[in-house]
This record gives C-alpha cells, sequence and structure tokens, in this order.
C-alpha cells in the first residue's frame, strides 16, 4: 500500500469515527447520559438507508436530509419519555450515571433484538459511487471521499453551531457547570435534551455515512458505540476537538494495522490505545487534571 | 458471631445438603439441566454481586471471565486432571481481572464501565482471531469424563463457596472498606481507605469465580465456538438476576436468579427469535420499576431497615 492510500483511508475512517464519537460526547457531557445503546442507532439508520435505497431507488443523500431530523426527534423524545424519569427519580445525582447505564443497556438489546428480527444476522450492503477515483497516484472509491467530505462539513458545522451561536453557549454553559447554569436563566433539562436529540440526528447521518461504503450487520452496533466511547475518553469528555483528533488517530492506527499486520486485530488496537490512554493520559489527550 | 448469625449459618448448610441430594430423587434430564441452569447463573450473579454490589460498580464483562473459563476446559481438558483446569482456570482469571482492574478501577467508575463493555467483544475476536489463523479450525468438541451430576455438585459446591466468602466477607474490615466506597469514594479515601487496593481485590475474587463456573459449564456443550462461549446475553443475564433479586443483599442475586432462569426458560423456548427484544424489555422494567431489588422491596413492606 502507498502511503496516499492510507492517508486517505485512514482520514476516511478517523472522520467517521470522530463524528461520531461528537455525538456521544454531546450526549454524555451535556445530558450526562452514558448511553450503551449508541451504536444501535447508528446501525438502524444505516438499515433504513438500505431499504430505502434498495427497494425505493432513493438517493442516500435525500435519505440523510431526512435521518438527520428524525434522528434527532428519536433520541430527544427518548430523552424526555425514558430518561427524564431516571434524572428526576435520581435527582442527577452519581446514581443517574448507573441507572442510565443500565436503561440504555436494556434499550440496546430491544433495538438489536428488533433489527435482527427484520434483517437477520447477515451482513448488508448497497452500491453507491463505487467508481474509482485517482488522487495523486492512489486510486479510491468516490464514496469513500463523500463520506470524508461530510465528516468534515458535519464536523465543522457542529463547531461553529456550538462555539458561535447562542444556543451553543447555552449547551456549553450545561456541559460545563450544570449545577451554576439555571442560576442564568438556563433550562438544563430541556438544553440536556436538546443536546441529547443533536446528538442522534449525528449518530444518524453517521449511520447512513457507514452505510455508503461498509458492510454492516445487526450486531455490529456495539463495536461502534465502543470505538465512540474510546474516542470520546480519548479526547476528553465534552471536548469536540479532541473527539476530532482522537477519532482521526483510531482510524489511522487501525488502518495501519490492518494494511501491515492483520485485519482482525483492529479491535485489540483500539483497545491498545484506550489503555494507554488510561495509564498515562486518564483525562484524555487534552484533560485538563482532574474533573 | 451472633445468636442470628449462627442460625443462618446453620439454616445454610441444611439447604446445601438438602440440594446435594436433591439428585438422587429427581427423574429425567431436564429438570437436572434446569436445575443446573438455575446454579449457574446463581453462581454468576452472586460473583458478579460479589464485587459490583457493595461498590455499585457495574461490570459488563461476566461472560469475558466465563467464556476464557470455557475455554480452559477445551483445551486443557484432555490434557491436564479435572482439578488442574480449574485451578488453570482460577488463575487465568485472577491475572485478567488483574490487568483490567489496575488499568481502569485507579479511575472513577466510567471508565471501568466502558473497558468492561467491550472486554467480551474484545476476547471474542482476539479468540477468533487466533482460532481462524493459527489453528486454522474456529470451533473445538469439549471431551471430558464430566457427567450432568457432577456438574451439579460442583456448580453447587461453588455457590456454597461464593455465598459463605461473601458472608464471612461482610463481617472483615474489607466489607466495611466496601460499603463506605459503594456510598461515598471521596469519604472513604479519606478516612484512609486504599480505594484501589480493595477494589481490584475484589474484582479479582469476582472474576476468579466467573471463570470457575465458565470451566466447570463447558462439558455441557461439547462442542464451543468463540460465539457461543462468549454470548452477550450471558452477561445480560447475570445483570437483570443480580438486579432483580438486589446485589446488596447476601441471597438477593440468588433469589432474582430462580424466578429468571425459569422465566428466560421458557421465553427462549415459545420466542426464540424475539428472545433478546424480551431480555431487554424485563430489563428495563426491572430498572424502572424495582430500582432496588426484590429485597429492597421486601424491606420497605416489611417496615424493616
Amino acid at each position: 500500500m502507498n502511503p496516499i492510500d492510507i492517508l486517505l483511508a485512514g482520514a476516511t475512517l478517523g472522520g467517521l469515527y470522530g463524528l461520531t464519537a461528537m455525538g456521544l460526547t454531546l450526549q454524555y457531557g451535556v445530558a450526562r447520559i452514558m448511553n450503551l445503546s449508541y451504536g444501535e442507532f447508528l446501525i438502524a439508520p444505516a438499515f433504513l438507508t438500505y431499504v430505502l435505497v434498495s427497494q425505493f431507488g432513493w438517493s442516500p443523500l435525500w435519505v440523510l436530509g431526512v435521518v438527520m431530523p428524525l434522528g434527532f426527534v428519536l433520541q430527544w423524545g427518548i430523552y424526555q419519555l425514558l430518561l427524564t424519569p431516571l434524572v428526576r427519580r435520581t435527582g442527577a445525582g452519581p446514581a443517574l450515571e448507573v441507572d442510565s447505564i443500565l436503561a440504555t443497556f436494556g434499550l440496546l438489546f430491544v433495538v438489536q433484538g428488533l433489527m435482527l428480527v427484520q434483517f437477520g444476522g447477515n451482513y448488508h450492503s448497497y452500491d453507491y459511487l463505487s467508481v474509482p477515483v485517482n488522487i495523486l497516484g492512489s486510486t479510491v472509491a468516490a464514496n469513500r471521499l463523500l463520506v470524508l467530505l461530510f465528516a468534515v462539513l458535519v464536523g465543522g458545522g457542529l463547531y461553529l453551531l456550538l462555539t458561535r451561536t447562542r444556543m451553543g453557549t447555552v449547551v456549553r454553559a450545561v456541559s460545563v457547570a450544570p449545577r451554576f447554569a439555571p442560576l442564568v436563566g438556563i433550562h438544563v433539562r430541556q438544553t440536556s435534551a436538546l443536546a441529547y436529540g443533536i446528538g442522534g440526528a449525528l449518530v444518524a447521518v453517521c449511520g447512513v455515512l457507514v452505510s455508503m461504503f461498509l458492510p454492516f450487520s445487526a450486531s455490529m452496533g456495539t463495536m461502534f458505540a465502543m470505538k465512540a466511547l474510546i474516542v470520546v475518553i480519548m479526547g476528553g469528555v465534552g471536548n469536540l476537538m479532541g473527539c476530532l483528533v482522537a477519532g482521526l488517530l483510531l482510524g489511522f492506527a487501525e488502518t495501519l494495522v490492518a494494511s501491515f499486520v492483520d485485519p482482525g486485530l483492529t479491535l485489540a488496537v483500539n483497545y491498545a490505545l484506550f489503555l494507554l490512554v488510561l495509564l498515562f493520559r486518564p483525562t484524555g489527550l487534552f484533560g485538563r487534571v482532574g474533573r | 458471631m451472633s445468636r442470628r448469625e449462627l442460625l443462618g449459618w446453620g439454616l445454610g448448610l441444611v439447604a446445601l445438603l438438602g440440594l446435594a441430594l436433591l439428585p438422587r430423587w429427581i427423574e429425567g434430564d431436564y429438570v437436572l439441566s434446569l436445575l443446573i441452569s438455575v446454579l449457574m447463573y446463581s453462581v454468576l450473579a452472586t460473583a458478579w454481586a460479589l464485587f459490583s454490589g457493595p461498590t455499585r460498580y457495574i461490570s459488563l464483562a461476566t461472560v469475558a471471565f466465563f467464556g476464557v473459563g470455557a475455554y480452559c476446559t477445551a483445551v486443557l481438558g484432555e490434557v491436564l486432571p479435572w482439578a488442574g483446569v480449574l485451578a488453570v482456570a482460577l488463575v487465568v482469571g485472577v491475572v485478567m481481572a488483574l490487568i483490567v482492574g489496575l488499568a481502569t478501577l485507579r479511575l472513577s467508575g466510567v471508565y471501568f464501565v466502558i473497558f468492561s463493555f467491550g472486554l467480551a467483544e474484545l476476547t471474542k475476536q482476539l479468540f477468533t482471531w487466533y482460532e481462524v489463523n493459527i489453528t486454522k479450525d474456529i470451533g473445538r468438541y469439549v471431551f471430558v469424563d464430566v457427567t450432568q451430576q457432577d456438574i451439579y455438585w460442583q456448580l453447587l459446591a461453588l455457590l456454597a463457596l461464593v455465598l459463605g466468602l461473601r458472608a464471612l466477607i461482610n463481617r472483615t474490615r474489607l466489607g466495611l472498606a466496601l460499603r463506605v466506597i459503594g456510598e461515598d469514594e471521596t469519604v472513604a479515601v479519606h478516612v484512609g481507605i486504599n480505594t484501589t487496593v480493595v477494589k481490584v481485590l475484589l474484582f479479582a475474587l469476582s472474576a476468579a469465580f466467573i471463570t470457575v463456573a465458565g470451566a466447570i459449564m463447558a462439558p455441557r456443550w461439547t462442542y464451543i465456538d468463540p460465539s457461543i462461549a462468549f454470548a452477550p446475553t450471558i452477561s445480560f443475564q447475570t445483570l437483570i438476576m443480580a438486579l432483580l433479586g438486589g446485589p446488596g443483599a447476601l441471597l438477593g442475586p440468588v433469589l432474582g436468579a430462580v424466578p429468571l432462569v425459569l422465566l428466560f426458560e421458557y421465553l427462549s423456548a415459545s420466542f426464540p427469535n424475539h428472545f433478546s427484544i424480551l431480555l431487554g424489555l424485563v430489563f428495563m422494567v426491572i430498572v424502572y420499576l424495582v430500582p432496588n431489588g426484590l429485597v429492597g422491596l421486601l424491606r420497605r413492606k416489611g417496615g424493616g431497615r
């Protein structure tokens, strides 16, 4: 493999991981919900895209436009219906973390089970823009480039949304100081629901992007959630730029191992990186000391 | 030891004796295999609660240890005597738990949960990779001369051991330290408890029991591959049972295991395709409606502590 190949493949994968992790860091950093079912809500839109593209002839780009608001409403609703009772019960204290882990773990099995019943355990994929494109002597499929482009666009858009708008400031305020945010008139629970919903929209987009260039199966969600969690911890909880850098790091590490050692060992690489971070920088690559 | 505790130990011994003699009277393999399932999940849930009950750290890695134990039997079953196999399983489980524990338990609980969430998948992929690339054969046959009744007695002994150990730990300074950590970790540090040592120790102990349970159960399958040995539903069911009963109480996990093994047996036989959906729903009902477990419910009804 030549270096350009690895650069492009790593950047695509890394950009996707970064984007996935951004949604999770919003859900965990702002809404304080450790969402273990996150990966299932990445695979579900991937299946939706598969059905719409292969049976109804839609373009995945149209699906992208439909899925984004759908993901937002769905996760916003999950927060309001399923998670608000837990927030009330625990008073948003430390017990919320345990309870939300348990509740979303249950949700994981329900959603995964539904997909297994519907689509079985096999890998699915469809053909979209798989024409080869030549860049600096390296051949890539056009769909991968599109994924990379979208990862950059959506990630950049989210960054601007959070740093340049009033809504973004409110969301960051809740993330940094949830107990003091109400003092300046911020409705913490509504803001949490909003952040949780935005996370949902992001993960839905990621699902569509995954379906464009990777074969996927109903039981793959856990793996994506796991990788997103690792990236979030590596980048530092609530840190969007950290997500992007850590995501790229993971993407490149996986690509290197897959092309030079063995594709079967990519998850082990994830774990090795995670362990190194835990041992030497437990607050994340750019984290401040202490939380 | 107070009179109440003596009574408890006595009753426990009688129950143990009764259960040990039970296979003499029951007929049919189905009932025995059901009893084995009940015992297996009782051991797993109690061992899980040994660590997670007092500390309130949710471990999602039960099946990682269980599967490793099963593989110990599959690989070494024909080479070593049975006691040797179990000893190896014990050591492997403890070493694995020490590595995981030392890396994650120094930090806050979330890291531990995340790590344990993926640990099963990681071990499964590593085993798959090894089997595909090195042995060139994904499955293994388990040829060990162990009957159903042997499995039953061994699991029963393991259950008695883990319950007895838990009761003993509750009496010692270690048990007190664990309860303080569970209530408030900052306080625990300030009163001079070395929280990392206590947590890692207990995690390793809990993992040892789970690994040995896996080794004992392996002969029941006769054929194993990574997706059987590391089935995520085993972790999940263990968690549900411990939570239903109440992980804080000594007999809570057993109380949860008995009805749920029967329920899941019925569900998986009647709705094999929808099993994981039903499992998830049962679990969510428990999280929302019985947050303190059956034991907590009984205590509140009885107006006790």
